[in-house]
């Protein structure tokens, strides 16, 4: 086991090096010149040759890539070009806005999709069953920036219920410590701060719960189902053992397992799939930095952002995997 | 002479195809695939109106049932009067196109990838299930978002993209059943025959590995819709003035206080041509499933 767990953390070595090297060469092979971006169009030719050098730009690619390496393994990341600021830096203070939004997104997710999963596996073919595996196949087809806009239309437009955008009203003020609002403000005793907080998280975070919520319900249907044909469900119901007894202790523990595989995958696929959310919600997080970063071509900031997000995304997967491996007594090493 | 019945055996594609029939939810998938492709081929003689021409007199007009409409327009018009009907027919165009560009881009560089992982197995299978790897190591979204950064905002790129951001999905695929079909006997018959590797592959093996292909192709046709509309309503992907439902969404972004029409109406047909695609693959995946055979 420990072998295993040694072989799969070793082999996400390379394939972040091959992320390094995917993300650098498509950045810098990006056409156009980021001293002149930097300068303008009308800079002369004497400073553009400084900037140049400074940045490294007069340097043949593979030289520039090995200094991007060496850099990237003391934690480097650069500066961005936009704003100067160290990316690292930058990216660590957008995080936490997405790990929230991302773990309440997940959480609503979980919970009401393994519900409908649930029932809708326990009473199979009934019109609970249907209706919730229309309206989950209709959550997987819908194109989340679309749900988003009806649903800030309804509620924050047309019924007042919740705020439009952000993660916290101008007018509340809250002591920023570990830059997630939610901890900051239960450690403060800020009240007012964290139930504004709630309110700007709960309209992004169930739109970005819509996607997981339907693929879990289905997961956690499907998993239900197969253990419940199994031979000893019947001798349970046989035992004369009560339905709920059945359903949630026998079934469920032995369903879970694939259905936690996906919620971990669901969950890291959010981490960086959160850009639309970000973008419609203006949430602050490090999706709509990246985004951003494209648009006014800063190379810097796409490049450190995408390669920590991918970093980020393959490590949550490792561990989904490992987990996998050790819940499920079938399987051990590829 | 016994008078024994014998039954003809149907061979396993009719069998999924009778199976099919009788799936609802999938033939429903199929009649609003077929709305969708009859009004992207026959676009221009359904939309009422050019999709580009602009009329300063009609701005903003709502649908035709609110009042202040006018029924020059149904569905009302975007900001710079254009038709919205005429304009969401023709982005049913564009998407089916993109669905196909992309697809085929996922498909042929998967299975091949996949079949040549597979087939050859060792440091060639291993190499390019490393390549794989590192193209799911990024969530899809971004991912395609850097690659059309990269090639430059356009549709065609996006559709690159997109085609790309799927391959391994393709490859991994092909590559498991390339593998459970090779240990089988008929394949081993076949190279003892002296059938060279090209054969093999295309004549053999591959046909075999069509089931769980063609509900992969379903679905991936499905999200390429998706991932399309998205990019494009980034601005990363069909750009103005072209009719495209993402981008169109993003045009009725500052709108959405003044005329819902013009946000609402791109969604939903967003929604129904994915779902309509979900629908069918899901419809296939159970009409294939050997398991379910009773």
């Amino acid at each position: 086991m420990i072998r295993f767990i040694l072989h799969r953390i070793l082999s996400l070595i390379p394939t972040i090096f091959g992320v390094s090297v995917l993300v650098f060469f498509m950045i810098h092979l990006i056409p156009g010149d980021p001293a002149e971006m930097m300068l303008g169009e009308r800079a002369n030719e004497k400073s553009l040759k400084i900037l140049r050098e400074q940045l490294g730009l007069d340097q043949p690619l593979y030289v520039q890539y090995g200094r991007f390496m060496s850099r990237l393994l003391k934690g480097d990341l650069g500066r961005a070009l936009r704003t100067n600021e160290k990316v690292s830096r930058e990216i660590a203070d957008r995080l936490p806005a997405t790990i929230e939004l991302a773990l309440m997104a997940i959480i609503i997710a979980t919970v009401i999709g393994m519900l409908a999963g649930i029932t809708s596996a326990t009473r199979q073919y009934s019109l609970f069953d249907y209706v919730s595996m229309v309206l989950s196949l209709t959550g997987v087809s819908m194109p989340i920036f679309w749900l988003g806009l009806v649903l800030m239309i309804v509620f924050s437009l047309h019924l007042g219920w919740v705020p439009l955008s952000g993660r916290l009203s101008y007018d509340i003020h809250l002591e920023i410590i570990t830059n997630f609002y939610i901890i900051d403000s239960i450690i403060t005793y800020n009240w007012a701060a964290f139930k504004d907080t709630l309110w700007h998280l709960v309209l992004p975070a169930f739109t970005l719960s819509t996607i997981p919520m339907a693929t879990i319900a289905r997961i956690t249907r499907s998993s239900m189902l197969e253990v419940l044909r199994q031979d000893y469900i019947r001798t349970a119901k046989a035992k004369g053992l009560s339905l709920m007894m059945v359903h949630y202790k026998h079934a469920l523990k032995n369903a879970l397992i694939p259905i936690i595989t996906v919620i971990g995958l669901q969950f890291g696929i959010l981490l960086g799939g959160a850009i639309l959310t970000e973008t419609i919600f203006a949430w602050p997080g490090i999706g709509l930095w990246i985004l951003n970063g494209v648009y006014a071509r800063d190379f810097n900031a796409v490049q450190g952002g995408t390669i920590v997000v991918a970093t980020m995304f393959v490590t949550i997967n490792m561990f989904v995997d490992i987990l996998y491996a050790w819940i499920n007594p079938r399987i051990k090493v590829s | 002479m016994t008078n024994d019945q014998t039954f003809k055996s149907r061979g396993p594609l009719l069998e999924a195809l009778l199976r099919l029939r009788k799936n609802r939810i999938a033939l429903a998938g199929l009649i609003i695939i077929a709305v969708f492709l009859f009004m992207a081929v026959f676009a221009p003689w359904l939309a009422p109106h050019d999709p580009l021409e602009q009329s300063l007199y009609s701005k903003l007009k709502p649908p035709i049932w609110s009042e202040k409409s006018d029924r020059e327009y149904p569905l009302g018009t975007d900001d710079f009067g254009r038709d919205l009907l005429s304009r969401l027919i023709h982005g049913s165009r564009v998407s089916m196109i993109v669905g196909v560009v992309a697809v085929a881009i996922s498909l042929f560089f998967g299975t091949l990838a996949g079949a040549i992982a597979g087939f050859y197995g060792g440091k060639t299978d291993n190499l390019i299930m490393r390549l794989m790897d590192i193209l799911l190591a990024f969530p899809p979204i971004l991912l395609a978002i850097v690659i059309v950064a990269f090639l430059g905002p356009s549709l065609r790129n996006a559709m690159i993209a997109i085609g790309v951001v799927s391959i391994p999905r393709y490859a991994r695929l092909v590559r498991g059943s390339v593998l459970e079909e090779y240990a089988k006997d008929y394949v081993q018959a076949a190279r003892a025959l002296g059938a060279r590797d090209m054969r093999l592959i295309f004549v053999h093996i591959l046909p075999n590995c069509l089931a769980p292909l063609i509900v992969q192709t379903t679905l991936g046709f499905a999200s390429a819709i998706l991932e399309a509309a998205a990019l494009s309503f980034l601005g990363l992907g069909a750009q103005p003035p072209t009719a495209e439902w993402g981008a169109m969404l993003a045009n009725g972004r500052s709108l959405i206080l003044r005329a819902w029409w013009v946000v609402t109406f791109p969604g939903i047909m967003i929604l129904l041509a994915v779902l309509g695609f979900n629908l069918l693959g899901d419809g296939l995946r159970d009409a294939l499933d050997p398991r379910l055979r009773e």
